[in-house]
């Protein structure tokens, strides 16, 4: 892939159930290292649209394209080699119950054919390749990375909502993808729980430079990710900038639509009374 | 107009599209034979306890009520050949296929409903796996090679029931009562009491995980896939025993594999 083209572009998409629209016209790209905050009403098409980046849902109109490539179209064997190159945390975890925690994690290196035909990580297409590693390792990893080693022998159901939040974290990442889809990553916690799930997705974006789209109903992960960074030596998050990331865009769904598309200094100014809502002093 | 039939017929449809990945898969790569063994073992010997329970008590049941029958005429040495044609070509298959259906259609159902709900049928799909390939063919295959043997198992079971009767109850000999039950047997009952199972077997895996695969709405939907699967597999089995028996009956009186 051109280092220039977008891991991600929607052209003029569309997607009805039924009646319901869930996505109206959207029309959007981002490029590596990039990341967008989606915001929404429940059932605005946030998911949605984060399905069809990934194929699993396709689109009734418009075209979609992932690394430069058209998906729109594709028949889902020929999708599992785009598919490897993305991580997604889904809004339930979609942890496999039946699986231990080190299966899990271990599933898509031992599942995508393009990973089990290369047999290294999909790779972000700016870093080296990461030295080939056993699948063991990577899971060690994986789980290292979300403090989360000591859980590999229990299954999902032994774990509390924040662990396995986690370790969805770890199983999007343990392939080191080039573009990384959270799908309400902070519902459901507490302030605590939730901002350590924030800090790993800004921990994984310094040291992957991946490109990120992150799903939430909570300002304030928003405000996180545009204004604060990771520092490995204490293992915090630290504010980068007052003024805010260029690369962090938010995006704010109505219905189906992206009613709005900008920075967070852009959305503070904003008069619009549903996207209004979605401020930390906003009206909601 | 013809509204009402819109939902009905995409169901079939999505019910054939389903059927025909599945049996697809079959042939092709990668092929999850620990999923399949694993599914022979929930299905067949999982089932095993409760179907050689139910054979032996309809065998038993069945050889009383006849035999009630058989005496007004001075014939209930006949009992055997009434009790083996009825097990090995209606009751073993349909009894039998009743009973997996109400275990395994839901229990596939439910499984496959809770996976769906809780987005573990996308995961799969995002991590590079074909849910079909994975989930769908290892039960079609696994229904269809244990249903068939649980089959076989409870008619023999069944017939042993019927011996039971005969020698204790009846005072018929055990030489007689083999004998005539295995005689009267033709081919035409043996194919037709191996070829139900085996179409049943198709209908309760696919049926069962079709609905699983539908799923929606949160436990509740759970519930609806299952009640759904069981009802639907059961009543196809019946559809199914009506028109092999019927298609049997003409083959016999053509005189194709003798009656």
């Amino acid at each position: 892939m051109d280092a220039g083209t977008p891991v991600v572009r929607f052209e003029d998409v569309s997607l009805h159930f039924g009646d319901t629209p869930a996505l109206v016209h959207v029309s959007f790209e981002m490029r590596a290292g990039e990341t967008r905050v989606l915001f929404g009403a429940a059932g605005s098409g946030k998911t949605q649209l984060l399905k069809v980046a990934l194929g699993l849902v396709k689109p009734d109109s418009g075209r979609v394209y992932l690394f430069g490539q058209e998906i729109t179209h594709l028949k889902e064997r020929d999708l599992f080699d785009i598919r490897a190159r993305v991580g997604i945390l889904f809004q339930e975890g979609g942890l496999f119950d039946s699986l231990n925690i080190a299966d899990n994690v271990a599933y898509p290196l031992l599942n995508q054919p393009a990973l089990q035909r290369s047999g290294t990580p999909a790779g972000n297409g700016h870093a080296a390749p990461a030295p080939a590693m056993s699948v063991d390792d990577r899971v060690r990893e994986a789980l290292t990375f979300v403090e989360l080693q000591q859980t590999v022998d229990k299954f999902p159901s032994e774990l509390s909502g924040g662990m396995r939040r986690r370790v969805g974290i770890a199983r999007a990442l343990v392939t080191e993808p080039a573009l990384l889809l959270y799908d309400s990553p902070t519902a459901g916690l507490d302030p605590i729980t939730a901002n350590t799930i924030i800090a790993l997705l800004l921990k994984e974006r310094e040291m992957r430079n991946t490109a990120t789209i992150m799903v939430t109903h909570r300002y304030l992960d928003g405000h996180l990710m545009g204004h604060f960074r990771y520092n490995p030596s204490s293992g915090k998050m630290e504010r980068a900038s007052a003024e805010g990331s260029s690369s962090v865009k938010i995006f704010v769904m109505q219905e189906g639509r992206l009613a709005f598309e900008g920075t967070e200094a852009e959305l503070e100014t904003t008069q619009d009374p549903y996207i209004k809502k979605f401020l930390r002093h906003g009206s909601a | 107009m013809l509204d009402f039939l819109k939902t009905p017929v995409e169901s079939f449809q999505d019910f054939i599209i389903l059927s025909f990945r599945a049996i697809r898969n079959i042939f092709r790569s990668p092929h999850y034979t620990d999923d399949i063994a694993l599914q022979m073992e929930i299905i067949g010997v999982g089932s095993l306890p409760i179907v050689l329970m139910i054979g032996l008590f309809t065998g038993i049941v069945m050889t009383m009520n006849f035999a009630r029958a058989l005496m007004q005429y001075g014939t209930q040495g006949l009992i055997g050949q009434i009790v083996s044609v009825s097990l090995v070509r209606e009751l073993g298959p349909v009894l039998t296929a009743l009973l997996v259906a109400g275990r395994n259609a839901s229990g596939i159902a439910s499984e496959i409903g809770s996976m769906r709900v809780t987005e573990q049928i996308d995961a799969m799909r995002a991590l590079g796996t074909d849910p079909t390939q994975k989930l769908v063919t290892p039960r079609l295959i696994a229904t269809a090679f244990v249903l068939p043997l649980l089959t076989i198992l409870a008619d023999y079971i069944g017939l042993i029931g019927g011996w039971l009767i005969a020698v204790l109850v009846l005072n018929i000999g055990t030489t007689q009562y083999w004998s005539t039950a295995w005689r009267i047997l033709a081919p035409n009952d043996i194919v037709q009491g191996l070829l139900k199972p085996f179409l049943f077997a198709i209908i309760i895996s696919l049926v069962g995980c079709f609905y699983g695969m539908r799923t929606t709405g949160g436990t509740q939907g759970v519930g609806r896939a299952t009640t759904k699967a069981v009802v639907v597999s059961s009543v196809w089995i019946f559809v199914i025993t009506s028109m092999v028996t019927r298609v049997f009956l003409w083959l016999a009186d053509k005189h194709y594999f003798g009656m």
